[in-house]
């Protein structure tokens, strides 16, 4: 008996933890989704009225923040992996006795607050930075041209700033692929390109899966890049909810966004998982 | 050549004063806007109701009190205490009004103790605690010095004979903008928009401040608004958004635009230009547009929440901040419009320099052209903010 029953007693913490912070939460947005204004009632009083059509109007009225969100969020995720995969093939293959240096300088951005990485780049890619000036007397931008605020920084600031989510995945991955099976794809005649293909990729999916969803989904959520580097013309469904919560004091169609953006997220990483198998993820 | 008195004036000669000093606006640059304060500070603060016997708790924006860097105390609230023997907590965790609102509303719902006889909200904010019923009304007797309050503040809308509320600092809002991108200054909306400042125009996050400007440009009075006429000017806003003029609708963070060259051009606040100003000598400006500014006050207000005896200590505080000599005192650290009467001629003696300033004391001339934004209800601040809210891209 007791041994049957050590397990569930050890994962009672776990629950219990989950239950509070997680589940309980969940019911309380699921509740305030659906209500309404009092009327004539006072700022940010409401009542649960059952109106499912919140959901319908914070979503046409939010489209285009919607898919700004997945198209920076997908973007993001895409540079990611471009930049990371070779990064982590060469920690893992080629970096020798500095393999333990570099990884430590992909986690060390992680010592410094997300929010002062970002407020850096907005310095990085200022008027008096090192990047304008340049880019402007290579003539490859014109004087009248500026980084900040544009959509290309609020994705440059999302790809830097979940760049080592993407990274360390991949390594764990490709650092686990025995270099043998390599000899032996070239002892087979494959060149470096198949062996790539045939060997080296299908054996570090894990970490492509893995990678990919830990930046897809907490780019997709994301505000503090678009609410620092970005303009008006390139908020996400973040800030939207943001400013529904604090600003407007709009509790429904806040919980009601929240919603639709966790279930859109949920939708798109099932039908990534099942494409890409399962197994991948183990 | 252009000399314009009222450019001159504000000219900062006080580098020295205030060097060392970062606006109250600025600390919280990016956090308070993103809400994170809102998730830290949503803890709720606990501790027993105030009763008779208890410190006076004053919560109160991040630097904004006279404060000595060697003691580490606040000369004004020390002699305060020394004087009545009220003891005084004094909190800088007044961040953000809508953060702030969210941390404690719910105990304020439930007359629950919020953790301070004493807050400060900004006036839409406190109208707002007005209308909810937040408030009490002061005891006209514990307040004397009451009557210093300048005419231009003393009846607001919201508040029009000030029973609950009296101003701690004022804020002007106006134009700011980098003098060598904008040599002849900029004074009206049309030099704001002007081709050089094309996509480096930042405009406040605080709706009264950038659409009271905005629709006094319309020659709209702001103390009288129609719904028609603001949301009128919130279409032009959107408009100068989507052609590309406006680059960001923010909080304080602008002023770090303009020191990155990011903007050239901005609706900004007097305090933080003033600092800006003086921070970077002679590159930047700030002027009341022609057609008017704005003018908002954080006010003292006293929760319904708290108990006779330390409203009444409260009360005594107020008074004592209304003292023209030691709001002038005040005035010298914080640089926002000195609210009392008399604190000018108090301060000659201090500082004749900032005597002088048309920072902490606007001149007459000035003060006409300062407009108050009227009171919303209910209704129409949910449905004002909204629309503000989306035309910025939320």
């Amino acid at each position: 008996m007791g041994k049957i029953r050590t397990p569930y007693l050890l994962l009672l913490p776990g629950f219990g933890f989950l239950f509070t912070f997680f589940i309980l939460p969940i019911i309380n947005l699921a509740q305030t989704s659906t209500q309404t204004r009092v009327s004539g009632g006072d700022t940010g009083q409401y009542e649960q009225t059952l109106r499912f059509t919140n959901y319908l109007d914070a979503f046409v009225e939010n489209k285009e923040q919607f898919g700004r969100s997945f198209l920076y969020a997908i973007i993001a995720t895409v540079l990611a992996l471009a930049i990371a995969y070779p990064l982590a093939y060469a920690i893992a293959f080629k970096a020798g006795k500095y393999k333990n240096l570099l990884l430590v300088l992909v986690v060390a951005p992680f010592f410094t607050s997300f929010l002062l990485r970002t407020i850096a780049w907005k310095q990085i890619l200022g008027e008096e930075g090192f990047v304008v000036p340049t880019l402007r007397s290579l003539g490859i931008i014109s004087e009248s041209t500026t980084l900040t605020s544009t959509s290309f920084a609020v994705v440059m600031g999302m790809t830097y700033n979940f760049l080592p989510f993407m990274t360390l995945p991949l390594f764990a991955s490709i650092d686990r692929i025995d270099p043998r099976t390599l000899e032996a794809s070239g002892d087979l005649y494959a060149n470096g390109l198949t062996t790539f293909r045939r060997v080296t990729l299908p054996l570090s999916m894990p970490g492509v899966v893995a990678g990919t969803l830990l930046t897809f989904i907490p780019a997709a959520g994301d505000y503090v890049n678009a609410a620092i580097l970005g303009n008006p013309n390139t908020k996400m469904l973040g800030n939207v909810i943001e400013s529904r919560y604090f600003k407007i004091v709009d509790y429904p169609t806040a919980a009601a966004l929240s919603f639709t953006l966790m279930a859109a997220i949920l939708i798109l990483v099932t039908l990534y998982i099942r494409k890409a198998g399962t197994e991948e993820l183990v | 050549m252009t000399t314009d008195n009222s450019h001159e004036e504000f000219q900062p000669g006080l580098k020295d004063i205030i060097s060392a000093k970062v606006s109250r606006r600025g600390v919280f640059a990016g956090i308070g806007g993103l809400g994170a304060a809102a998730f830290l500070a949503s803890c709720g603060s606990g501790g027993s109701s105030s009763s008779g016997g208890e410190a006076l708790r004053w919560g109160n924006w991040p630097l904004y009190l006279d404060f000595d860097e060697k003691t580490k105390k606040y000369p004004t609230l020390e002699a305060f205490i020394k004087k009545t023997g009220i003891e005084t907590k004094y909190f800088e965790d007044y961040n953000d009004n809508d953060e702030f609102f969210g941390k404690v509303q719910a105990q304020l719902k439930l007359k629950k103790d919020i953790g301070y006889d004493i807050v400060t909200p900004t006036d839409w904010m406190a109208a707002r605690w007005i209308r909810l019923g937040y408030t009490q009304k002061f005891d006209g007797a514990n307040i004397p010095n009451a009557s210093n309050i300048l005419d231009t503040l003393a009846s607001p809308s919201f508040d029009p004979s000030r029973e609950q509320t009296l101003p701690w600092q004022g804020i002007m809002s106006g134009f700011g903008w980098n003098v060598q991108k904008n040599p002849k200054g900029i004074r009206t909306i049309e030099d704001l928009f002007a081709p050089q400042n094309k996509g480096k125009i930042v405009v406040l996050s605080e709706l009264r401040d950038t659409i009271g400007v905005i629709l006094l440009s319309q020659g709209v009075d702001v103390t009288t608004v129609t719904e028609d006429q603001y949301m009128n000017a919130v279409d032009f806003m959107e408009g100068k958004i989507s052609d590309g003029w406006i680059r960001g609708v923010k909080g304080n963070e602008y002023a770090e635009d303009l020191t990155s060259g990011d903007a050239t051009a901005v609706i900004g606040w007097s305090g933080d230009m003033f600092i800006l100003a003086s921070e970077n000598e002679g590159k930047f400006d700030f002027a009341i547009p022609e057609s008017g500014g704005t003018i908002s006050s954080d006010n003292f207000v006293i929760p319904y929440t708290v108990g006779a005896d330390a409203k009444a200590n409260a009360e005594k505080m107020i008074n004592y901040y209304y003292d023209p000599a030691v709001a002038a005192e005040v005035a010298a650290y914080v640089n926002y419009v000195c609210p009392v009467k008399g604190a000018q001629a108090e301060m000659e003696k201090i500082d004749p320099d900032l005597a002088k300033s048309e920072y902490i004391f606007p001149t007459d001339k000035t003060m006409k052209n300062l407009n108050v934004f009227r009171a919303l209800t209910t209704d129409e601040e949910t449905s004002w903010t909204e629309a503000f809210q989306k035309a910025a891209g939320n």
